[in-house]
């Protein structure tokens, strides 16, 4: 079932947290929304839901296929929502947490008991916790109550799969589990999902395409191909992975900023470049076109590249750079080395003004 | 049905999720209108009916501002006492252990579990001249019953659970670590507690023995029986109210009673109002 | 670990001086009320336990009890649904109104009772024109037991709640539960223990108001007399030993508050280790 809206905002009292929204996702899909907190991505996904409710203006509307459910209450949207903190219900054993949604059907439409049964156990199945149906929720690791948490959605065959933070209590290897079975779990059964996340690394994992959302305006919608290598603009370019900046003044194709020099091919005039960790490369030397001495000050050798940290008289905030460990000890890289930056590639987003661009999202892990 | 429950009034009608907000609200305010607001207007209607100078000389009267001195008076005596009490209590139950530990816990409900009355009559006979502990304490000069002395114990006996309940939390939720800190720098237990312990215990300490004493203000059957009630020397301003009361002087009531009224509101949003500043300092401002 | 306080002679001199103020202050008045309802045996207790006008002051006591729980709980719980699960404005003002029993003096509470119901009163001047007698009958006992013991379940609940939060009911909601059935299913598992320490407390407070009571009862003996009454007029009649045991039939409700208190405690404490 697709998801439309149109028009859709939000204020709290005065102040606005969602600017009005247009937003299409097709049937089947499994649509991330990402951002920092405060940007309206959970208000945004309780508004599908129906657990809050949208400014009432004249063309806000939200279509569930042709079904228009603006109006329509919560409990008629038909709908799976996930919790950040699960809402499992505590004095339930996992089994009735599951079974809740069936049993609480009116009478006419409610399945027999065995039939809940059954279904339930399939659920459980499903989500690998057949052995634990008569436990309470405090009894299981998050992981599981997660996986509960998405069972007893589930139950009612939704139209809509709204998940709100699913992984953001859970410890990171739990997390990655947790992700691919999601995924695994959408395309099988082919639900429509939408899921908030303020991870840009599980945002571009796990959606067909990503919604990118700050102080309550939407960045940017697209894959998360399109999106990293094509950044709509510079808040977008910012959140989703670590970036170096070099602020100078370019004259005759020139880039200076201190002893520090780069080719460029830009008017003169002060210019701010942004620059990716494993688009720089180090060199013992500098070259013809880039002369941006800097100084190594830490080096984490952990993982599939090495990250060195740079610092220099003509930078106001250290840079990052990501190297191969093959020139890792090629260049024999220690505290304290001196050596040359050379960008592969650079961004700019000259049309954005400075006090226009957004606050540097929180660092993520 | 339930689901379509409109807010009222104000602005925009936002859809509730939650059901019931039209049948809590109506029984809420249903509830405190008949039973909380209308009654109070009894009360008005007779003040009404006094001018400003008969007002003045009810509530001045000098029977009547004698019994304000005595209530007072014993109140902040209790008041006093049962802080110091009560901050005993809430150490000892908070920090160590030891056989009986759990029946003193339960033991400090008492005071709000038993009937005023019930206390009353126990309070006066015990301290009576006769009583178990009047036969122990006259010999020494000590008169309780018939006195103010007795007056403030029976207010400190009903109000000590307000301090130790109040203090007892928030001594639980104290850190170790700040005991750890204060003796790892080498304080002494006595400047410990004086220096970091007190203060972090002061909003709940003020707290409780404020309410402690709004309770002694407004107490009646504790204290009537202990009290004697002679005019002038043992006689509290909640029995004033009922003296008038049955002379049949409704005015004379309503002046006194609306003293009594309006102190005790007024200091309860003092206690609220600073608890509130407190509360911002410890936790941020988001209390 | 070592704490403030924790040495063996601060130690022993607090928890002695604790122990002995308290069995004085607290312990030996519960002691002393059944030392003197049983000072002349137990035949004297049981005479003045079945004498009439005491059974009748026990049977309107506990009527008056059975008529205001129901009325408190209803009130208590809607108040607490209304002020933790929605956001109006006026809650907190709401809030804060039903702070006002616990600090009204309950002789005032009772003035402004027969203030209003009174014959002098507007209303009770109203109703005295149509045959209808509150104060100094049941209903005018009733009316002020109820404004003495209407916070305590809201009181009991309102924190509870909010620290509980709705997030459980909405997920209720969002898995179809229609109103009714998500309070049932949902959040009245989840406050029982609150709920049923709020009526404990509203039972005790109800058959032990004293003061209130009097001003509006009338006290006549066998009619409008509750237990506290009661026994006031048997100790003002130097009748030590009946008094007393009138006063201990109250204070063993007392006891069996507390006792419920500290089983109610401890089975909250043994959740949180054993969920």
């Amino acid at each position: 079932m697709s998801i439309r809206l149109h028009e859709i905002g939000k204020h709290f009292g005065r102040t606005q947290a969602l600017e009005p929204i247009d937003l299409d996702i097709a049937e089947g899909e499994l649509v991330g929304l990402l951002g920092p907190s405060g940007s309206g991505k959970t208000t945004l996904l309780r508004i599908i839901a129906g657990l809050e409710t949208a400014d009432n203006v004249a063309g806000a509307r939200i279509l569930f296929g042709e079904r228009d459910v603006t109006h329509l209450h919560v409990r008629d949207r038909r709908i799976g929502f996930v919790f950040q903190h699960y809402a499992l219900f505590r004095h339930m054993t996992v089994f009735d947490n599951v079974a809740f949604g069936l049993t609480v059907m009116p009478r006419k439409s409610r399945p027999s008991s065995g039939e809940i049964r059954s279904r339930v156990h399939r659920l459980l199945e499903m989500v690998k916790l057949e052995h634990m149906a008569h436990r309470y929720p405090a009894q299981l690791s998050g992981g599981q109550q997660q996986r509960v948490s998405l069972a007893r959605a589930l139950a009612l065959r939704p139209d809509v799969l709204l998940l709100d933070e699913p992984f953001g209590a859970l410890d990171a290897k739990v997390r990655q589990e947790l992700r691919r079975w999601l995924r695994h779990l959408h395309d099988e059964l082919n639900f429509t999902s939408l899921f908030v996340t303020h991870d840009q690394e599980e945002a571009l994992e796990l959606s067909d395409r990503v919604v990118v959302m700050s102080n309550g305006r939407i960045e940017q919608i697209d894959t998360p191909d399109e999106l990293y290598r094509h950044p709509a603009n510079r808040f977008v370019f910012e959140f989703l992975g670590d970036v170096n900046h070099l602020e100078g003044t370019v004259r005759n194709g020139v880039l200076t900023c201190g002893d520090a020099r780069l080719a460029v091919d830009l008017e003169d005039g002060p210019e701010e470049l942004l620059l990716r960790p494993h688009e720089l490369e180090l060199a013992p030397s500098a070259t013809q076109h880039a002369h941006l001495p800097v100084c190594v000050t830490a080096i984490s050798p952990v993982g599939a590249e090495v990250r060195v940290e740079l610092e220099a008289d003509w930078l106001g905030e250290p840079w990052l750079a990501t190297v191969s460990h093959a020139d890792y000890e090629r260049l024999h890289l220690t505290r304290g080395t001196r050596l040359y930056a050379v960008p592969r590639r650079w961004h700019r987003f000259p049309d954005e003004r400075r006090e226009q661009a957004a606050p540097l999202p929180v660092a993520v892990s | 049905m339930s689901s379509r429950i409109f807010a009222i009034g104000l602005g925009s009608t936002p859809k509730r999720v939650l059901p019931g907000f039209g049948l809590s609200l109506g029984i809420s305010l249903t509830f405190v209108s008949l039973m909380l607001l209308l009654p109070m207007t009894g009360l008005f209607g007779q003040l009404a009916g006094l001018s400003l100078a008969e007002y003045w000389a009810i509530v001045t009267n000098e029977r009547v501002v004698a019994s304000y001195v005595v209530t007072i008076g014993a109140a902040a005596v209790a008041a006093v006492v049962n802080a110091a009490f009560g901050l005993l209590l809430a150490w000892v139950l908070v920090r160590y252990t030891f056989p009986g530990k759990r029946l003193l816990d339960a033991l400090m409900d008492l005071p709000f579990a038993l009937p005023t009355a019930v206390a009353g009559i126990t309070l006066a006979t015990l301290y009576s001249s006769n009583g178990w502990m009047g036969q122990l304490l006259e010999p020494l000069g000590l008169q309780v019953a018939y006195t103010w002395v007795g007056i403030a114990l029976a207010m400190s006996f009903t109000s000590i659970p307000f301090v130790v309940r109040t203090v007892q939390p928030v001594l639980e939720d104290m850190p170790n670590e700040m005991d750890e800190a204060a003796l790892t720098l080498g304080a002494s237990d006595f400047t410990g507690f004086r220096r970091v312990i007190l203060p972090h215990l002061w909003p709940a300490l003020v707290t409780g023995t404020g309410l402690a004493f709004v309770r002694s203000l407004g107490e009646f059957g504790a204290i009537i029986f202990i009290a004697g009630n002679m005019p002038y020397e043992t006689e509290i301003t909640a029995l004033m109210i009922f003296v008038r009361l049955q002379e049949y002087d409704y005015a004379g009531a309503s002046a006194i009673a609306s003293v009594v009224l309006f102190v005790s509101l007024a200091l309860l949003l003092a206690i609220n109002v600073w608890q509130g500043r407190f509360i911002k300092r410890l936790h941020g401002g988001h209390g | 670990m070592q704490r403030i306080g924790d040495g063996i002679a601060v130690r022993r001199l607090l928890i002695g001086a604790a122990v002995v103020l308290a069995a004085l202050f607290l312990l030996l008045p519960l002691v002393a009320i059944f030392a003197q309802a049983f000072a002349r045996g137990i035949d004297v207790f049981w005479a003045n336990v079945t004498n009439h006008y005491t059974l009748a002051a026990i049977q309107l006591t506990l009527f008056i009890a059975v008529l205001t729980i129901p009325v408190c709980l209803v009130f208590g719980v809607a108040l607490a649904w209304l002020v933790t699960r929605f956001r109006f404005p006026g809650r907190r003002i709401l809030q804060t109104l039903i702070d006002i029993p616990f600090a009204v003096s309950p002789v005032v509470a009772g003035l402004v009772y027969l203030l209003l119901y009174g014959r002098t009163g507007w209303l009770g001047s109203w109703l005295d024109g149509h045959d209808i007698q509150l104060m100094f009958a049941w209903p005018g006992i009733l009316l002020v037991t109820i404004f003495v013991t209407c916070p305590f379940v809201a009181r009991e609940l309102i924190p509870l709640m909010q620290a509980q939060g709705s997030r459980e009911e909405e997920a209720a909601v969002t898995l179809g539960a229609p109103g009714w059935t998500i309070f049932r299913r949902v959040t009245l598992p989840n406050i029982r223990w609150a709920l049923l320490y709020g009526v404990i407390l509203t039972n005790a407070r109800a058959v032990g108001e004293f003061g209130a009571v009097s001003v509006v009862s009338g006290a006549i003996r066998g009619q409008t007399n509750t237990l506290p009454l009661h026994l006031e007029q048997l100790y003002q009649d130097y009748n030590t030993v009946g008094a007393f045991a009138s006063a201990s039939l109250l204070a063993l409700i007392a006891l069996l508050t507390l006792v419920a208190k500290a089983g109610l405690e401890w089975r909250a404490a043994r959740r949180e280790v054993h969920p």
